[in-house]
């Protein structure tokens, strides 16, 4: 689905891109991509009720010329005119320093529900950490009846096992509880996701090292600066966690853990150990930093909600999204991600009059368990202001709510996470598209 | 990168796994093969990766102490330049100290002191993680020390205190009670696709059951505030 065989798209028309998006103005590619744009809407408006007349066409100069030779040996990159699709650092909540920190995923550009790795979300808690393969160990231990220590080596030797699974962030859509601080989806909800991971059961390994009865919960902790850590009950780990060393067909990205990290599906990112060097079986958690000051939710009365670890069902229209703006009324291919960390998507419903009726979009195959399905619904924009939001069920029943249901039972102050709420965006008379949470 | 025999040994390693199951058998690839390729090690050597502490019974913490006015020079010399004097909050992060009562406010206002239901939570912290620019490079008296400072600081114990494992565990923190497990799902939305209400906000949560007085102060603004406390994150 080339997104310029469609010249009606929104992708295609003048100031579709991310707003802001300070890189794009100064790229000869992109400049050329924008001027071909306002070249048919320009056209468009010339054509009044009947059919615009297209100008002859040429034959194409790459039709004419010898293409780019095939290198001795490289790692292939995105053409040049797609230089605009990249991962940015957190620029609604700035941080003083970027070791922890985090950048989303412009989920605007994604086709599929595969996240390329170079453009996959990032959190660190001290920067990307830097291990040699060959010099990493990972431990077990605890209340083992033998602690172990494997080399990459030894844990590559087992037979492997490929999923797809999302991973999003507990904290993704904090800065939108209450106000439209994010123009663009990339901001709004780019610590979402998703990768085909490739590795082995973390049971296996457990198994291996022989839990003994009183093991209840197992931590996992990271070979980075930060050490980062979380306990995890144990019916979880044996249940379907992974320990993962591939994603999409390569081996982690520095960024994601390389050599190895540990996946439990459904579950918030930071869960997710990267660069695990070491697993302890204990008898209750550890409620360090990243189990009580961090990671928690406030409730009413002052409370905490700890270990709120599982990702509820949400969804989001990428397209049309915030800081884009539709050519024209007419047929507008609306789609977007769904995904659940309690199963799998059943429906996506979208509204296009602000919530006051639904209709069910298309869900596009493949729709796995605890995984991104894609969602497409062919609205016939009239023109006239529209408020557009998309609303996911799973295979529990669960049925994504809205932020007032949410503010309803929780305490929406300070640094919220688990904001799944149903999100909408206004499309103005003229095409543009805004953020209309509040 | 990881050498070339690695590939083979999983090579052979496939090719053995499917004599042994025969061609009639299905294998389920979830199943755990019959293979251990762990090295067995002693707990004792481990000792040097075994830094997480059970920080509810203290549990782990290591020998050694460290007195508040221990803790004061080695904040000035580690802390100080991120931190900001008396833990007030510097060039990177906000404030350390203070924050105690104000969880049934907006902003909560987040620091050890106010938020940490166990005290060696800061013990564990700091040992892994600070200073930032060198992690797990301070003496375990060190960490005693600053963390005694700290919490001197928060008015938890007195000007003599001195924090070891015996002593950092018997800290009552104001904040032990306030955590509650995850109950979710607590909402339960209906599937509603006609006739239906416009999709609220939280602020007309706020309108009917009151949680928080003024909307402008919370979500996003008291993330601003709280995003200046410790700085960092999520």
């Amino acid at each position: 689905m080339n997104p310029r065989s469609r010249p009606e798209d929104v992708r295609d028309a003048p100031g579709v891109d991310v707003m802001p998006d300070p890189l794009a103005p100064s790229r000869p590619g992109r400049r050329r991509f924008l001027r071909s744009g306002a070249a048919l809407a320009g056209a468009a408006l010339g054509g009044g009720a009947a059919v615009a007349q297209a100008a002859p066409l040429e034959v194409p100069e790459s039709n004419r010329t010898m293409g780019e030779p095939i290198p001795e040996s490289d790692y292939g990159m995105p053409i040049e005119f797609e230089d605009h699709v990249r991962r940015r650092r957190s620029d609604v909540y700035v941080n003083k320093q970027n070791w922890s920190d985090w950048s989303m995923t412009p989920l605007q550009h994604q086709l599929g529900i595969v996240t390329p790795n170079g453009l996959f979300f990032e959190r660190h808690h001290n920067g990307v950490a830097i291990i040699d393969p060959d010099a990493h160990r990972l431990a077990i231990h605890g209340l083992v009846a033998q602690p172990l220590v494997f080399t990459m080596s030894d844990l590559m030797r087992y037979p492997a096992l490929s999923r797809f699974y999302f991973l999003e962030c507990s904290g993704n859509g904090l800065t939108d509880w209450r106000e439209a601080k994010s123009v663009t989806v990339q901001q709004s909800h780019g610590l979402l996701s998703c990768a085909q991971w490739t590795g082995i059961p973390l049971s296996w390994l457990l198994d291996e090292a022989g839990v003994k009865p009183e093991g209840k919960w197992v931590v996992f902790e990271g070979g980075d600066g930060s050490g980062h850590l979380r306990s995890i009950p144990i019916e979880k780990v044996m249940d379907d966690a992974l320990l993962v060393y591939g994603q999409n067909g390569e081996m982690l990205r520095a960024e994601q853990g390389y050599p190895i990290r540990a996946i439990f599906p459904g579950w918030e990112g930071n869960t997710c150990v990267k660069w695990l060097r070491r697993i302890m079986v204990t008898d209750a958690p550890l409620h360090i930093r990243g189990e009580t000051a961090r990671y928690t939710d406030p409730m009413p009365g002052g409370k905490w909600r700890q270990f709120s670890m599982v990702m509820e069902a949400k969804s989001v229209i990428t397209n049309p999204s915030g800081g884009m703006t539709l050519a024209g009324p007419g047929l507008k291919d609306v789609e977007g991600f769904a995904w659940s960390g309690n199963g799998k998507i059943t429906h996506v419903d979208i509204t296009t009059d602000g919530g006051r009726s639904w209709q069910e979009a298309a869900l596009e195959e493949p729709i796995l368990d605890k995984c991104l399905t894609r969602f497409r619904y062919r609205w016939n924009w009239d023109g006239s202001p529209a408020k557009i939001a998309s609303r996911a069920v799973d295979s529990t029943g669960y049925v994504q709510p809205t932020a007032e249901e949410i503010g309803g039972v929780r305490e929406i102050v300070g640094f919220v996470q688990h904001n799944n709420a149903i999100f909408p965006w206004a499309v103005a008379a003229s095409g543009e598209v805004v953020n209309a949470i509040a | 990168m990881p050498s070339l025999d690695i590939w083979v040994l999983r090579g052979a390693l496939g090719a053995a796994a499917v004599a042994l199951a025969g061609p009639a058998l299905a294998q389920g690839l979830w199943e755990r093969p019959d293979v251990s390729f762990g090295q067995p090690i002693s707990e004792a050597d481990l000792a040097l990766w075994d830094i997480a502490i059970a920080t509810p019974t203290g549990g782990n913490l290591p020998p050694g102490q460290g007195s508040v006015a221990e803790g004061a020079e080695v904040y000035a010399r580690l802390c100080v330049a991120c931190h900001g004097e008396n833990a007030e909050g510097g060039t990177m992060y906000g404030a350390m100290v203070g924050g105690i009562g104000t969880m049934a406010e907006d902003p909560r206002v987040l620091t050890p002191g106010s938020m940490y239901p166990y005290a060696p939570i800061l013990f564990d912290y700091v040992r892994r993680a600070m200073p930032l620019d060198h992690p797990q490079s301070m003496t375990d008296d060190e960490v005693y020390a600053v963390s005694a400072y700290i919490y001197q600081l928060n008015g938890l114990v007195e000007a003599d205190f001195v924090a070891d494992a015996r002593t950092l565990a018997r800290i009552v923190m104001p904040n032990r009670d306030a955590f509650v497990p995850d109950d979710r799902p607590d909402t339960a939305a209906e599937r509603c696709m006609q006739d239906c209400a416009p999709i609220g906000t939280v602020a007309d949560a706020d309108g009917a059951g009151g949680a928080a007085e003024d909307a402008e102060g919370g979500g996003t603004g008291g993330q601003i505030e709280m995003g200046t406390e410790e700085g960092d994150d999520g």
